[in-house]
């Protein structure tokens, strides 16, 4: 087991939805597998798909709902089997 | 010579000094928002100071390098990365043939310049082979980069020199707060006078959709204009004037609400009301503002604007003399 921080690439504004309406990507406590989206970072009119680099557990989400973050700051926490 | 976009970064685009003279026809200059680290880079590497290279946007991309080539970064602070390895910034360093050049984090400013010896190789547009994304002009297929792409490169010059560094004083210095000097004008009479002194008074945070078109800021009081009967031509909201024509570095205010600075891929012209310019010595430094940062405008004389700019081009002829 080993524990992995998920980061903002690049400064912008975190959502853990697609849209207001919908459900969060993920929950915590849920499994995910390789490439599994966490939430999207929005910058420059664009939204960028966060990604999960491993399966596991995302055991915890670090941000709020629409925070602004800084390039490198810690999104969620990622544990790795 | 071919390069490999593995990961293209979040807006990465081929730019370059810029396409003069087609603004009148609503074809806005593009070229590099920080003009004077993409010539830094170019310079570093002996290309031609308008030598097209690549302009990353707070994300820089993934390459592949099918042939060895010297590169240099210059602007934000992202380290690169060749198969893993750190490399300098605004230092010319060789990529072997095979390798990956990535980026970390941006830690500082917005926009870092990739200049490849030799320059990238697309057809010129206009005079220039700067992106202009809504126009879909210049730059590969007149958009920003994708994964997947491939990047011709031009041949080398032979006057690149691994670790040849931009000296430490023409290293820009990013901060959380930047001073934007503006010439107030020619539309603040529409202001009133209270609303006009507090827009230079107040911190504004530059909002999150800020690109190359322009830089809109929020955070400060609305402004309030002077009340009037539209003139002919005019739309009816207090912030309309009669189209004119907008100067890149122009703010306008719909609505009085959010002023927004226009950048080098604006739009030519139209009907807000341009309270002010941010002058043209400032415009590279609107270019490394990251999102959620603080900027503070000051007002400044026209001689003032025109002492900046003289002093900027010195800056310049020094950055053509460096060792």
């Amino acid at each position: 087991m080993s524990q992995q921080d998920i980061q903002a690439p690049f400064p912008g504004v975190f959502y853990r939805r697609p849209s207001p309406d919908k459900p969060p990507f993920v929950e915590e406590g849920q499994q995910v597998e390789t490439d599994s989206v966490i939430g999207l970072l929005e910058v420059m009119k664009q939204f960028f798909e966060l990604k999960t680099d491993e399966a596991g557990t995302i055991t915890a989400f670090q941000v709020e709902e629409e925070t602004v973050v800084e390039a490198g700051q810690s999104i969620a926490v990622l544990e790795v089997k | 010579m071919t390069i490999d976009v593995i990961k293209p970064g979040l807006a990465t685009s081929i730019q370059d000094t810029g396409r003069q003279g087609s603004y009148h026809l609503g074809i806005p200059p593009s070229g590099g928002m920080d003009q004077r680290s993409l010539r830094a880079a170019n310079l570093l590497l002996g290309n031609p100071e308008g030598a097209a290279v690549l302009e990353c946007a707070l994300m820089g991309p993934e390459l592949r390098f099918k042939e060895s080539r010297c590169v240099a970064t210059c602007g934000a602070e992202m380290t690169p990365r060749v198969n893993g390895e750190a490399q300098p910034l605004n230092e010319v360093f060789r990529v072997p043939a095979g390798a990956t050049l990535s980026f970390d984090f941006v830690k500082a400013g917005a926009r870092l310049y990739l200049a490849f010896e030799g320059g990238i190789d697309v057809p010129e547009k206009l005079g220039s082979r700067s992106t202009y994304a809504l126009g879909s002009l210049g730059g590969l297929d007149g958009r920003p980069l994708q994964a997947g792409d491939q990047l011709n490169l031009l041949p080398p010059s032979a006057a690149a020199r691994e670790g040849r560094q931009l000296p430490e004083a023409l290293i820009p210095q990013f901060s959380k707060h930047y001073m934007l000097r503006v010439v107030p004008g020619i539309y603040d009479h529409r202001l009133t006078d209270e609303s006009r002194e507090r827009f230079y008074e107040e911190d504004w945070t530059v909002a999150s959709e800020a690109d190359r078109i322009g830089y809109r800021m929020k955070g400060g009081s609305p402004l309030s204009f002077i009340e009037r009967e539209p003139p002919f031509g005019a739309g009816d909201d207090p912030s309309n004037i009669v189209d004119a024509c907008y100067p890149i570095g122009s703010i306008q205010v719909p609505s009085g609400s959010e002023p927004i600075i226009l950048h080098r891929d604006a739009v030519s012209g139209g009907g807000y009301a341009m309270i002010g310019t941010v002058i043209s010595a400032d415009m590279d430094w609107v270019g490394q503002i990251q999102p959620h940062q603080k900027v503070r405008f000051v007002p400044v004389s026209l001689e003032e604007a025109l002492a900046a700019r003289a002093k900027y081009r010195k800056g310049m002829e020094v950055l053509r003399q460096m060792p």
